[in-house]
């Protein structure tokens, strides 16, 4: 083994990103509170730099490093790139909201960069025990991040149940991965693919006993029902930017890591696999959908509209062919953006003292802060899939997949339950624009900055959705580029 | 396939035989020979001849978990230490780098843990 071999430079990035977040551990501790803002832009000149090296790196081949141990291919690239942006919007919108209630400190920053690193790794790992590592990474920081108010009972008691399901879903994905290596000895992702399709000398029964309990897992990370009971209770008990964190980025690492497990491991039993994303997906369309419209906390209602969206990228997933996997990376690099801009939105009207997470506080937004109103409806149009907006053209897409692929009824069924969810999306509008408001008009948290940026990542739910061709043929190219097909 | 599995079947049956077999034995056994008068100091826990102090279910102080946490992550890598140690000459620079930066992110943590306070008792 020499330092040649390692072809470290392929995860600059991450290298970078690394050393950067442990300087900026470090440094934190001798700044004052007052001084917390230089943490603050610290930390997003970090994210630049990291994205700067990512677009840098960006090769069409794929690259290898640590001995076969991680990857650098387009998908992973652009993964990252979004998980980046994620993270940079969480920090940004977060601040106000944080300052207010105690957590602006250092470790709200040091996490969620180690977070991120955590879905770096796991979008680039091609090898079971990195995957691994990168999730325990991303899920550790966040179960600390949830619960970073500790003296809140909602935040400690969401903490606990994302911990110990957490816990429970990597105890179920390491054993499905155990007997995926029982069954090839090998835990290399390529490896296992080649000896359960070309070479047929893997044991195919212990193979699929192995799925089970990786789909089983990935289903736990993603949210999708019957695995989703975590979800509405941490979205709604962690504080607000932790639960844009978690409603984000982590939803382009679980694409990434279900993608190489069961589009690039599991390749040769796509039929097997499909029927079980079949059943979640089905099953998250329906529950996620009709469960939303009995909810008066809008954390709560973007948490089961988190879990239908999952229904939908597990849809496009599902078709298990480049068009599927592109229309589903779509979908994740959309609903990534629309979430976030959800969420700053809501931290945005909130202040000391006061959520803004009940859905009457929404009511006559539009006479008293009509520009974030207008706002909110783009976020809630896109949602909802109302045409021009970016979430029309992701199930658009997701769905023509599905059709391709002959099951008209797993679409139709789709629309059908998305038409059920645009009512409580379009509720949120009604309340806006035709409610009278509760009480007098309350200031706007956030500085200049932060609402430049919001209104930015708003725009651009309908600057994509009016030209969506580009990124589209972006991604549906990184897909081939490092997809083997 | 799952016939392999056979042994761990077994093994966990003679385990629980094992493990439940003579509770049963002697509880049994007890009933049918033994005669049962319970009194006082029978049922009272022992403590070395003299009346229990208090509750067993006391309260730890936090801190206590908070040493045994820091204690269990910086005594772990002594379990890699070693073995580095034993195979430094055939591994050479590349295997005394790696360790060094794997002790360097250590020493991150400890840095962070003792500027934050950890190691203070009170």
């Amino acid at each position: 083994m020499t330092w040649t071999s390692l072809n470290a430079w392929v995860a600059a990035p991450e290298i970078f990103l690394f050393c950067a977040t442990c300087a900026i551990l470090l440094l934190d501790l001798f700044v004052s509170d007052a001084k917390r803002g230089f943490t603050h832009w610290l930390s997003l000149a970090v994210l630049v730099v990291t994205g700067a090296l990512l677009v840098r790196g960006y090769h069409a081949a794929p690259q290898y490093a640590f001995s076969h141990m991680f990857v650098a291919d387009p998908l992973a690239t652009l993964a990252k790139v979004g998980m980046v942006v994620g993270v940079a919007l969480v920090l940004i919108y977060g601040r106000s909201y944080a300052a207010d209630r105690g957590i602006f400190k250092g470790e709200l920053y040091s996490l969620a960069l180690f977070s991120l690193l955590g879905m770096m790794v796991m979008a680039s790992a091609i090898n079971l025990l990195t995957l691994y590592v990168g999730l325990e990474l991303l899920s550790l920081s966040l179960y600390a991040l949830v619960a970073l108010r500790r003296d809140s009972v909602e935040s400690t008691e969401a903490a606990m149940k994302y911990f110990v399901l957490g816990a429970l879903a990597s105890g179920m994905l390491l054993y499905g991965m155990s007997m995926l290596y029982g069954a090839t000895a090998s835990l290399n992702v390529l490896e296992i693919s080649q000896r359960l399709m070309v070479e047929q000398s893997g044991n195919p029964l212990l193979a699929t006993f192995g799925l089970v309990f990786v789909v089983t897992g990935i289903a736990f990370k993603l949210g999708a029902v019957p695995f989703h009971m975590w979800v509405p209770d941490v979205y709604q008990g962690a504080p607000t930017p932790i639960t844009q964190l978690i409603g984000s980025a982590p939803k382009l690492a679980a694409f990434a890591f279900t993608i190489r497990l069961l589009a690039q491991a599991m390749e040769g039993f796509t039929p097997e696999w499909r029927s079980m994303l079949v059943v979640l997906a089905v099953l998250s369309l329906a529950i996620g959908n009709l469960t939303a419209i009995a909810q008066t906390n809008i954390k709560r209602m973007f948490a089961y509209s988190t879990i239908s969206h999952m229904g939908f990228l597990l849809l496009g997933i599902l078709v298990g062919n480049v068009v599927g996997y592109s229309a589903a990376f779509f979908y994740a690099v959309t609903y990534m953006l629309t979430a976030a801009a959800g969420f700053g939105v809501v931290m945005l009207l909130a202040r000391q003292g006061f959520e803004a997470d009940r859905l009457d506080d929404y009511k006559g937004l539009a006479r008293t802060h009509p520009w974030f109103a207008g706002m909110l409806l783009l976020v809630m149009f896109s949602m909802a899939g109302v045409p021009v907006f970016v979430g029309f053209f992701a199930k658009l897409a997701v769905l023509k997949a599905v059709v391709d692929l002959g099951m008209v009824w797993l679409a139709v069924f789709a629309v059908a339950m998305s038409l059920i969810g645009a009512f409580y999306y379009l509720r949120v509008v009604k309340l806006m624009y035709f409610d009278e408001p509760e009480g007098a008009a309350a200031p706007l948290s956030g500085c200049m900055f932060t609402r430049v940026v919001l209104s930015l990542n708003c725009l651009a739910l309908l600057g994509i959705g009016l030209f969506p061709n580009d990124l589209l043929l972006l991604l549906t190219n990184a897909v081939e580029f490092s997809l083997p097909i | 396939m799952l016939q392999n599995y056979f042994p761990i079947l077994l093994f966990l049956v003679v385990g629980i035989l094992v493990g439940v077999l003579p509770m049963l034995l002697g509880w049994g056994v007890g009933k049918v020979l033994g005669t049962n008068r319970p009194d006082a100091a029978k049922l009272s826990p022992y403590e070395c001849g003299f009346e229990a102090f208090e509750d067993a279910r006391m309260q730890f102080d936090v801190r206590y978990y908070l040493v045994a946490i820091l204690f269990i992550l910086f005594d772990l890598e002594v379990a890699f230490l070693v073995p580095w140690a034993v195979v430094l000459d055939d591994i050479g620079m590349f295997g005394f780098v790696s360790m060094m930066i794997f002790l360097a992110v250590l020493v991150v943590g400890f840095v962070y843990e003792w500027m934050k306070g950890a190691l203070e008792w009170e």
